[in-house]
């Protein structure tokens, strides 16, 4: 017995209590630990190339010197026509199952095959790619066969944010809605898709993030070793940051160490860009409670 | 004809051989009565009784919600209400208020003018007329005037409730359901609510579901006391409270030895 009533069993349960504390922060730091090494070591290798050419100029000399301009400008056109496609799809979709569909055995089938399809692994929708849209709907390899299958690998994404977000707005909100005579259409869209729209774009930029650093998927429907011109039309091969950084790396020799830690470093600042972009924008409709 | 007219007017609504499933589980069974027009009818019971799903098969909710089966005829104004071709015109002559106060995300304007918008009134004066009017029956309108733009859904719970009874009035309903709407609500503004039923009733038909027998026994005309799916009795409420009632469980229940 201390002072003021304390027990031993009080005295074990703090001790107890802060060796939890710090297991779980000791776990959080090892996990945050590999991201500042691998973060660390591109800027320590790569930011000696960094300069505005890097950005605005083609790559010259067999890949080994100039800039990234392509692949960056190939990338950003890869992504706009891959969320063109699979943005309206996705929501669509999303919309149907958790506002329309009823609550049955199809529903709950179609559900568990898009958290399977997120499952794929992106060489065999790679394949499906080319056997669908190089070859079937013969768009070649191009930016279109490359984006789309992009879109249905990231559609799962789409899918499962979008209907996490719709069906975050509480039931008694649709139920009101209907009960004022409102059909399923004026309730979705007077109530609830203005108060998800927040996560829906957090979803949509989510994948956005992850379409950037996709390689496989594009590497034999549309994206190319090296182009000359930027792309001018969705029929065009393009260059991309992520196999460009995989040819730098591996097809080519004579690359100075440099070139392919800066490519990466470029790659991840895109990714983080979008998800802080994703994170403030999250933050900001959170700041505004609705109910 | 002269016959059918005068049916109409004996009763608001008709309800024959209800019963209410949800998937195997039966949650009202045969529920037959009537309800006059501009009476308050009173629902009263222990919860899991059928109050609610009844009040969700009169405006056809069941619908709207997986697994619920209501068969049966609950006839509003002499038509069945299945028969309705056009279910939301059939909603909108329906007011509803929930035990837990739904003030949608929208402004406190908004929430009031959304249901004249579905059915085609879009002119401002017109909206603000409306707006103003069912703001002050529903006793809301000297507290919110100064910002019917401010989200309706962070108003404290007993403006919602208030709230909602002026969304339900903006419907302009001849029938009005509400569910067990104090529940949430301090004993003033329930008060208050209770007030407004009493002038409602001149220009429509309340049903009141509650599971307070003192709130039936101050609003309600006659009053229906449903027992696990079972309509025990329905009579008027001075009889039931007088204790000429027909059914044993309906004392037990009112002098409080269940529910």
């Amino acid at each position: 017995m201390s002072a003021f009533g304390a027990t031993d069993l009080d005295l074990s349960n703090r001790r107890r209590e802060r060796a939890f504390r710090g297991l779980f922060g000791a776990m959080t730091a090892l996990l945050i630990l590999p991201v500042i090494l691998i973060l660390g070591m591109l800027v320590w290798k790569g930011h000696s190339v960094f300069s505005l050419e890097f950005f605005l100029a083609h790559p010259r000399n067999g890949m080994t010197e100039g800039g990234i301009l392509p692949a960056l400008v190939g990338t950003l056109y890869l992504v706009a026509v891959a969320l063109f496609a699979s943005v309206p799809l996705g929501v669509a979709a999303a919309i149907y199952l958790s506002e329309y569909a009823p609550d049955n055995l199809l529903t709950r089938l179609i559900n568990l095959a898009i958290i399977n399809l997120a499952g794929v692994p992106s060489i065999v929708h790679a394949l499906f790619g080319v056997g669908a849209f190089v070859l079937f709907f013969d768009f070649g390899t191009s930016i279109l066969a490359a984006s789309l299958t992009l879109a249905v690998m990231t559609l799962p994404v789409v899918i499962v944010a979008t209907r996490e977000s719709l069906q975050a707005v509480p039931q008694a909100f649709r139920e009101a809605s209907w009960s004022l005579g409102a059909t399923r259409w004026q309730t979705i869209r007077r109530i609830v898709l203005p108060n998800s729209v927040s996560g829906i774009l957090t979803g949509v930029i989510l994948e956005v993030s992850r379409t950037v650093g996709e390689t496989a998927p594009i590497m034999f429907t549309g994206a190319t070793f090296y182009v000359a011109f930027l792309p001018m039309s969705v029929f065009d091969q393009t260059m991309a940051m992520s196999y460009h950084l995989y040819t730098i790396t591996t097809q080519v020799p004579g690359v100075p160490e440099a070139l392919p830690f800066a490519v990466a470093l470029t790659l991840i600042a895109i990714v983080l860009l979008l998800n802080s972009v994703s994170i403030a924008f999250r933050m900001v409709l959170r700041g505004k409670k609705k109910w | 004809m002269v016959e059918v007219e005068r049916d109409t007017a004996v009763s608001k609504l008709e309800v024959e051989g209800l019963t209410i499933r949800y998937g195997e589980t039966v949650a009202l069974k045969d529920v037959s009565l009537d309800v006059r027009p501009n009476e308050i009818l009173g629902i009263i019971g222990p919860a899991n009784s059928g109050k609610t799903s009844f009040l969700r098969a009169i405006n056809r909710m069941d619908e709207m919600t997986d697994g619920m089966h209501v068969s049966g005829r609950i006839a509003l104004d002499g038509t069945d209400v299945r028969r309705w071709r056009n279910v939301y015109a059939l909603r909108r002559r329906i007011g509803v208020v929930f035990p837990l106060p739904v003030g949608l995300p929208l402004s406190i304007f908004d929430n009031v003018a959304l249901s004249p918008r579905l059915r085609g009134v879009h002119d401002r004066a017109s909206l603000e007329e409306i707006v103003e009017r069912c703001l002050t029956r529903a006793a809301l309108w000297d507290e919110v005037k100064d910002r019917l733009h401010s989200l309706g859904s962070l108003l404290s719970g007993g403006q919602q409730q208030r709230l909602t009874i002026a969304r339900a009035l903006s419907q302009e309903p001849d029938l009005l359901l509400l569910d067990e709407f104090s529940i949430a609500v301090d004993p003033v503004t329930t008060m208050r609510i209770e007030d407004i039923l009493k002038e409602l009733r001149e220009e429509m038909t309340i049903i009141l579901v509650t599971n307070l027998v003192q709130q039936a026994r101050r609003l309600a005309d006659r009053t229906a006391f449903f027992l696990k799916g079972d309509l025990v009795e329905v009579g008027p409420t001075e009889d039931l409270f007088m204790r000429r009632v027909r059914d044993r469980r309906t004392t037990d229940y009112l002098e409080g030895r269940f529910g």
